[in-house]
């Protein structure tokens, strides 16, 4: 039996090449009828009226009356509506849907639609809401959540310090530019509605259809289509066009296709929050780190979303790969009259570790020391406590990842030349980073509690029945691979579709780098099981996910393991910029990572060398800024991501530390790559024009600011 | 206002009374069933919806019904079966370049673009010519790979 690693042909790969694959755009069943929203277009509103033409025969109108059950989507806190009803908090949110047979008669009705808005202020910053009085968008207060805990004793230790270094980095938003839009099909047959889609969680929108239609879960089903990219931003966004296009199809008895072409997709769909982050390190005598405080501050726009548990990541991720005795961190997740943020590939760790390890980088350039050796004595090691205070139960190997990014890239010897060769517009710079792997704090146990099924038929083939979407990182693939390799069978006898939630239980959302560590390892219990009962003919097996007995979380406090393992890795980025444009040359990428063992060699390749590339996009290009709550890069022609001359090659290297927990030893990988690119990148071009950066996207327009 | 516009498409004459306005993506998805192309973007900036125009790579969201009159398109759904294709994909699948694979059919059309007028080019002159066709997954070098394996193993005939 070849090992789990070796590269297979992907079972998706034939009709994606030949463009056989069927996206929801390329469907049009029988009678079926397109829908189009119509947005706000002020970013704070009471909505006084809304008045709507003279409707052509076959053309309706969805809007919150046709909400049979609760308006509100299911979430972590419920404040969203799926369709606005007297009020709106940002520009984009759905107000009411047009459906009918032609596009251009649609068109034609949105065209004359009037809103009538009774405005109201907008607060349109983080700055602004750190200042806002009542009334308040959400709740009692400016934010959405605060979170704070602290390790040690700071107090102690802040007035022992001799030195401190103070920094404050910025971040912007990013758009996920998934090359497929958002686009939903809605279906209704008199009894059952179903949302066939591009998605990512098929069961969030499974709770969407029965929160807003009131109906129980035997009427509503939600079946993925191949799906052209997710990045998080087919995360929990997907549950409101799904509810749209379903509402729509049961109002109509027809078929209903939504699709959104780039510029709405832009204007409406979530982005990653931009940060300002606040860090103070306190030096002792003799130079060393003894404590820090940490203030993470995001704009989570206009509904709460997933805010809360990205703020969390944000902030358990904002103490680094780094082993600090005293801690005091502090966090918020304002709201704003903004598009809403939400899930992004590292899922505020991109934020966090741009902002430590610039912070890194200042100290150690304050130092005068190398920051790539200054770091290895601070790294966490097996045994050590987290800064939640979870003790790390498995080997961390980050002074094997710092030796090997040294070796490949030559990063001491060519920092040093660089910085006698000031003048020259070259530079170096690393970043060192973790993922912690699934759900934060107790979510998987407490939250997710994932299912998996596994069938064998009599013919000796074997279905798996998971709800972990394909959206282009391999799941149809390497979760065929661990069943396989488990029950020592040819994997062309084991089969796995596109899921459906009429046959597939909810097995979590495709999320949070845990469909291979955590739904993989489910379906290796399961195969293992199987594997004893092999002789039976036909039968099913389900597993259920249990907390390992090691793992503590006490998320009043915020205090134990924050996640159930980490992923480790460094980059190291070298530039050149030039001097009279600024624009910055890529002129190397190098990135070591762990991530236990890689279950299929290929599929790992691509995940890590289109991650670093959307964290370099990140890091030097993707910029896009609101004004008062408008979007201004809401096209491609004015919202860059790197294309195939952008950036050179990127040499990787894996370091093997298989994790008992997963299956075949496999940890997260999928963000990991995103996380770590932008601080190299950023290093690089500090040391190359000599001057602090604070924030990025690292533009030549920003460069020049600085020199000027 | 409609016109009668006549193209090859595939290698098939075709005929059809429309709107000489007509974005031809729309023309070849929804009158031909060719939904190998993709709107990705809609505005000429991600080439997900690449074709051959008379040999050369356009846009398909750019051009207009009245601008393909009497000229030769050909999308993947002609372009997958030849013996050119069967090469590239053997090579795509050697070198894993396909992730969400919305990209795809763009990318192999300017992948063909640019071997058939340029059947040995260098790392470069790859990237260049899969400059207009984003893709989000792959961070693309996994998909120059296998182009410039591809012409490694000459590609001279169609």
């Amino acid at each position: 039996m070849e090992t789990i690693s070796k590269a297979i042909k992907r079972f998706d790969f034939d009709d994606k090449v030949e463009g056989k694959a069927e996206y929801c755009a390329d469907l049009h069943p029988e009678g079926m009828l397109y829908a189009r929203t119509v947005r706000s277009e002020v970013p704070r509103a009471k909505i006084r009226a809304i008045r709507l033409p003279e409707l052509p025969e076959g053309y309706t109108i969805v809007d919150h009356r046709d909400i049979p059950g609760k308006n509100v989507v299911p979430i972590v806190y419920e404040d969203q509506p799926f369709l606005a009803g007297d009020e709106v908090n940002y520009i984009g949110q759905p107000i009411l849907l047009v459906v009918g047979a032609d596009k251009e008669v649609i068109l034609d009705i949105i065209g004359k639609i009037e809103v009538d808005y009774e405005l109201l202020p907008p607060i349109l910053s983080i700055e602004a809401a750190t200042d806002a009085k009542a009334p308040f968008i959400f709740g009692d207060a400016p934010y959405f959540v605060a979170y704070s805990y602290a390790k040690g004793n700071p107090g102690k230790a802040i007035a022992q310090a001799v030195r401190v270094v103070e920094d404050e980095f910025r971040t912007g938003y990013q758009e996920h530019v998934y090359l497929e839009p958002q686009a939903m099909l809605g279906v209704y047959d008199g009894e059952c509605v179903s949302a066939y889609g591009s998605m990512q969680c098929p069961y969030y929108i499974h709770s969407g259809l029965k929160q807003a239609l009131g109906w129980g879960e035997e009427r509503v089903r939600v079946v993925q289509l191949p799906t052209g990219g997710g990045f998080g931003g087919k995360e929990e966004y997907p549950s409101i066009p799904g509810v749209h296009a379903a509402l729509a199809a049961i109002k109509t008895g027809k078929p209903v296709q939504l699709l959104f072409d780039r510029p709405e997709d832009i204007r409406a769909s979530t982005k990653r929050h931009p940060s300002i982050i606040r860090l103070k390190s306190y030096l002792d005598v003799e130079d060393r780190i003894i404590a820090r405080e940490i203030d993470v501050n995001l704009d989570a726009g206009a509904y709460a979303g997933l805010s809360s548990v990205v703020l969390q990541r944000s902030i358990f991720s904002v103490c680094g790969v780094y082993d600090i005795p005293n801690l005091k961190v502090t966090g918020k997740a304002y709201a704003t009259n903004n598009i809403v943020t939400g899930a992004f590939r590292g899922f505020g760790g991109p934020q966090a570790f741009f902002a430590i390890e610039m912070h890194m980088a200042h100290i150690a350039t304050e130092l005068g020391v190398d920051p790539l050796e200054w770091r290895r004595s601070y790294f966490l090691k097996k045994g050590d406590t987290s800064s939640t205070g979870g003790v790390f139960h498995s080997d961390i190997k980050l002074a094997e990842i710092a030796s090997a990014v040294e070796r490949l890239s030559d990063y001491q010897k060519k920092h040093s030349a660089f910085d006698s060769e000031k003048g020259f517009w070259k530079g170096v710079g690393c970043s060192f980073f973790f993922h912690g792997c699934g759900f934060t704090g107790a979510g998987e146990a407490e939250l997710l509690k994932s299912r998996v099924k596994l069938k064998k038929y009599a013919d000796g083939t074997v279905g798996i029945f998971v709800s972990s979407t394909e959206i282009g990182q391999g799941a149809l693939t390497t979760l065929r691979k661990i069943v396989a390799q488990t029950l020592a069978i040819p994997i062309g006898q084991v089969k796995q579709t596109y899921p459906d939630t009429a046959e597939c239980p909810d097995s979590g959302p495709t999320v949070a780098s845990r469909t291979v560590m955590i739904v993989g390892r489910l379906l290796q219990e399961c195969a293992e099981e199987m594997k004893k009962r092999w002789t039976e003919d036909t039968f099913e097996l389900t597993k259920d996910y249990v907390n390992p007995k090691h793992l503590y979380w006490d998320s009043e406090k915020l205090s134990g393991n924050a996640y159930p393992e980490y992923s480790w890795g460094a980059n190291v980025v070298e530039v050149a910029v030039d001097p009279v444009t600024y624009e910055v040359e890529t002129k190397g990428v190098w990135a070591v990572y762990d991530i236990g063992k890689p279950i299929d060699e290929k599929i790992v390749q691509g995940q890590i060398e289109g991650g670093i590339m959307q964290g370099l996009g990140y890091a030097a290009m993707e910029r896009l800024q609101s004004a008062g709550g408008k979007l201004l890069q809401d096209s491609l022609a004015e919202y860059l991501i790197p294309a195939a001359v952008d950036f050179p090659r990127i040499m990787v290297e894996l370091i093997e530390n298989p994790y008992a927990g997963g299956p075949f030893g496999a940890k997260g990988l999928g963000e990991l790559p995103m996380v770590g690119a932008a601080p190299a990148f950023a290093a690089a071009v500090e040391q190359a024009i000599g001057k602090k950066i604070d924030g990025i996207p690292v533009t030549p327009e920003y460069i020049r600011e600085l020199m000027t | 206002m409609t016109e009668v516009i006549s193209f090859k498409l595939n290698g098939q004459e075709v005929l059809l009374k429309t709107d000489p306005a007509r974005r031809v993506l729309d023309i070849i998805r929804e009158d031909f069933d060719c939904t190998g192309p993709k709107e990705g973007c809609g505005e000429g900036e991600c080439g997900a919806c690449a074709v051959l125009l008379d040999g050369c790579l356009v846009n398909s969201c750019l051009l207009t019904a009245a601008m393909v009159a009497g000229k030769n398109i050909w999308t993947i759904e002609g372009y997958r079966e030849t013996e050119r294709f069967r090469l590239l994909k053997a090579k795509l699948e050697e070198h894993g370049s396909v992730q969400c694979g919305f990209c795809t059919p763009g990318i192999i059309m300017a992948a063909e673009a640019l071997l058939s007028k340029n059947p040995h080019p260098t790392e470069a002159e790859v990237r260049e010519g899969l400059s207009g066709n984003l893709c989000r997954c792959t961070g693309y070098t996994m998909i120059v790979d296998a182009v410039l394996a591809a012409s490694r193993e000459a590609l001279d005939s169609r």
